[in-house]
């Protein structure tokens, strides 16, 4: 047992930090949720491209630099401390890629992968539906056989950034007739300038637009854009599902460095006490976060399978960047109620954690019945 | 950087666990309870037999240390079966020990590393742990440490396996302790506290899979399911803390691990308390033996408040 990195890997962290220090944006990009914002952050996933920074984990054919799980964790560690853009580019890097990486064809990864590496197409993930919540697996949306691939109809919601981005990817009903409702749904990706999508920005709480909802009449997919077998999609989706809760969408460095950003804020504000438990739980929650990934990405080298254990990451990362970013607003006092602050962006940000990627609820039933073993009850 | 135990750390955790789950613990506890040591102390010898407390003294003084990690695989266990006796104490008591004048050293630390005898240790205006079963007691007041000359009246704990006595003052000097002991103290009983804290989680879910109510396990209400879900999730990462904290011995993140340890250990204790219902609040049944000493290490060597103060002022020397 040891946490000590090996020179090589040390190397690498030094090299991530001075490219960094040389790179990142001296004033902060606009938020990635406007339509500016969404342009800049773009421009940013092309210069990362440049320098093959942007998807350090994946193969070099695809724009990656093969670094490994452990480096990938130094990457982000160093990412976040240096106070690096948010990375507009996450749904597909951290959701799509993955899937394609393990489902997809050859001709697939090379089609889509290098593209989505630098910004040049960016993926919404397309799932939920009115009806389909935390039931996704009640999703209506239709998949119709026909010449050369596949008609889409139905309704998206909840798509994060499709207002701005390219193409997105999502589960469609391609059996009605099937058993169960989990069977029967094909994975498919498409164009959200394709004839016959109509995007609908939503507002979130604060205002910002590129959340949205979609509506699809008959939009044509080619047979090559369907991911894994047709009628098989939920299985591909669910291991899509524990890489969006477990250690790949929120590496730990991002919450270090918010919790460190937390402490300073609270020593220039003068240590004050009544705020001082929290500050030092920040601390401590982001810290066990980054060590519990350490024993998992070391267990994943070992060979192991990421199982249900993501579901205890998904809960405690979400209620830890919740209390996080609550204890600065109420450091910050009346000042924390200003809405175009840093901090009060990543408030809003940290507030729909416990919603998204499968709500919390859903998390503890999942934890409870398949890692504690208790019975299944009514829902 | 391979962070998990590796195949021997695990053998020892399941050799020690194999020890005490054939020792009947709660009949031990009990007993213990009453001022009656002849059992804990045949089970004591066997847990020294293993190693455990010679982890904590330098292998120039007949140990097998330092070893904090195994220190810490051991305490989970030890935790787990809730035994009890000066655990904790003998080993702040060798690690104190250490730094006396090597005379001192030589003559008190092959024993304290073979278990015998058990030792207790109080700061100054502390009550001591168990000073009634130990043979070597040490009053430690800042910058030195005395040989207690014996201790004063039991009085009971809210966990009733802890017997707490004062120490009587004077007795010899025993020259400079060692600054770490107070380091090795929280870590041994963080690592307790994770292991009361998987025992709580693991009888609890045990119980309300079985116990039924409505006509159903009361296991498979949800809002019982949510309470286990938290649960798990504060013993979860708090595990991790304790071993990194092992790996380190940082002060700052060995309080990182106490607080974490001791107060998912509390948490659980309360979920594991409400989910058993009446049966659960009561003495008789062995669930208690493990709520009340929740409630105990939470504020034994440092309560959660010193050691959140200990994580923030440490700035400078934190690596994280
Ligand atoms: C900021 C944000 C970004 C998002 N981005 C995307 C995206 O990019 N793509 C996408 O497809 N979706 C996205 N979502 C949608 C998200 O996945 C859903 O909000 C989520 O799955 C919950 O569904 P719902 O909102 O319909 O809530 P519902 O399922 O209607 O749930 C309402 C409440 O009831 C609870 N509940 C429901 N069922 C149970 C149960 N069995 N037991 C206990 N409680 C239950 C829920 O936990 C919740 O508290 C996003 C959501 C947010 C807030």
């Amino acid at each position: 047992m040891d946490l000590a990195f090996s020179p090589a890997d040390e190397a690498f962290r030094a090299e991530v930090r001075e490219w960094l220090h040389a790179h990142v944006p001296r004033a902060p990009l606009p938020s990635l949720e406007t339509e500016e914002g969404f342009a800049a952050h773009r421009a940013w996933e092309a210069e990362l491209a440049a320098d093959r920074w942007s998807v350090v984990n994946w193969p070099s054919r695809y724009g990656g630099r093969d670094s490994g799980l452990l480096r990938w964790l130094l990457f982000e560690e160093e990412y976040w401390a240096a106070d690096a853009p948010g990375r507009v580019g996450q749904n597909g890097i951290q959701l799509l890629a993955p899937t394609l990486l393990d489902h997809g064809t050859e001709e697939q990864r090379a089609r889509i992968l290098p593209p989505m590496a630098c910004g040049e197409v960016i993926w919404a993930q397309a799932w939920s539906e009115p009806e389909a919540g935390s039931d996704l697996a009640s999703l209506r949306a239709r998949a119709v056989r026909t010449d050369g691939g596949w008609l889409l109809t139905g309704q998206k919601t909840w798509s994060s950034r499709a207002a701005f981005a390219d193409r997105a990817f999502g589960l469609f009903r391609s059996d009605p007739d099937a058993a169960r409702p989990h069977q029967g749904l094909t994975y498919l990706m498409f164009s959200l300038r394709a004839p016959g999508v109509t995007v609908r920005p939503i507002a979130r709480l604060d205002g910002k637009p590129a959340f949205a909802e979609l509506f699809l009449d008959e939009v044509f997919v080619p047979d090559e854009d369907v991911i894994g077998e047709p009628g098989r999609g939920w299985r591909i989706a669910m291991a899509t599902a524990g890489n969006e809760r477990g250690l790949m969408l929120r590496s730990p460095g991002r919450f270090l460095a918010s919790a460190r950003r937390l402490e300073e804020l609270w020593r220039r504000l003068g240590r004050p006490a009544s705020a001082r438990d929290r500050v030092a739980d920040a601390l401590i929650g982001a810290r066990a976060y980054q060590l519990f990934t350490y024993a998992a990405a070391s267990r994943l080298l070992d060979g192991e399978e990421a199982g249900p254990e993501s579901s205890l990451n998904k809960v405690f990362w979400s209620e830890l960047d919740l209390a996080l970013h609550e204890t600065a607003l109420d450091l910050l006092g009346p000042e924390g109620e200003m809405a175009d602050t840093d901090w009060a962006e990543r408030y809003v940000f940290a507030l729909a954690g416990p919603l998204y990627a499968g709500t919390n609820e859903i998390q503890r039933d999942i934890i409870a019945e398949r890692l504690l073993g208790l019975p299944k009850g009514r829902r | 950087m391979r962070f998990l135990l590796d195949a021997e750390q695990r053998a020892f955790a399941a050799s020690l666990d194999a020890l005490l789950t054939a020792a009947d613990t709660p009949a031990v506890i009990r007993d213990w309870s009453r001022g009656d040591h002849a059992s804990g102390r045949a089970l004591w010898s066997r847990v020294a037999d293993t190693g455990v407390f010679a982890l904590a003294v330098p292998e120039a003084y007949e140990g097998l240390g330092p070893r904090p990690v195994e220190l810490a695989v051991a305490f989970v266990e030890l935790g787990r079966h809730a035994v009890p006796g000066p655990l904790v104490e003998t080993v702040t008591a060798a690690v104190l020990l250490t730094g006396a004048d090597p005379g001192t050293a030589e003559r008190l630390l092959p024993g304290l590393a073979s278990g015998e005898p058990m030792a207790t240790v109080a700061t100054k205006g502390a009550h001591a742990l168990d000073g009634d079963a130990a043979a070597l007691r040490i009053s430690w007041e800042p910058g030195r440490i005395r040989l207690s000359p014996g201790h004063g009246p039991v009085r009971p704990s809210l966990d009733p396996a802890r017997r707490l006595t004062p120490l009587l003052p004077g007795g010899d000097l025993l020259a400079i302790p060692a600054d770490q002991a107070l380091t090795w103290a929280r870590l041994a009983t963080a690592a307790q506290a994770l292991g009361v804290g998987l025992a709580l989680l693991g009888r609890t879910v045990g119980y309300v899979g079985q116990r039924t109510q409505f006509g159903v396990p009361v296991g498979s209400f949800q809002a019982v399911k949510h309470r286990l879900a938290d649960a798990r999730i504060a013993l979860e990462f708090a595990r991790p803390l304790l071993f990194g904290a092992a790996l380190t011995m940082e002060p700052a993140d060995v309080a990182a691990a106490k607080v974490a340890a001791c107060e998912a250990a509390y948490g659980t204790a309360r979920t594991a308390l409400q989910l058993h219902g009446a049966i659960g609040y009561t003495a008789e049944y062995d669930l208690s033996l493990w709520l009340t000493k929740a409630r105990a290490l939470r504020t034994t060597w440092g309560d959660p408040g010193e050691c959140r103060a200990l994580v923030v002022s440490a700035a400078g020397d934190r690596r994280w």
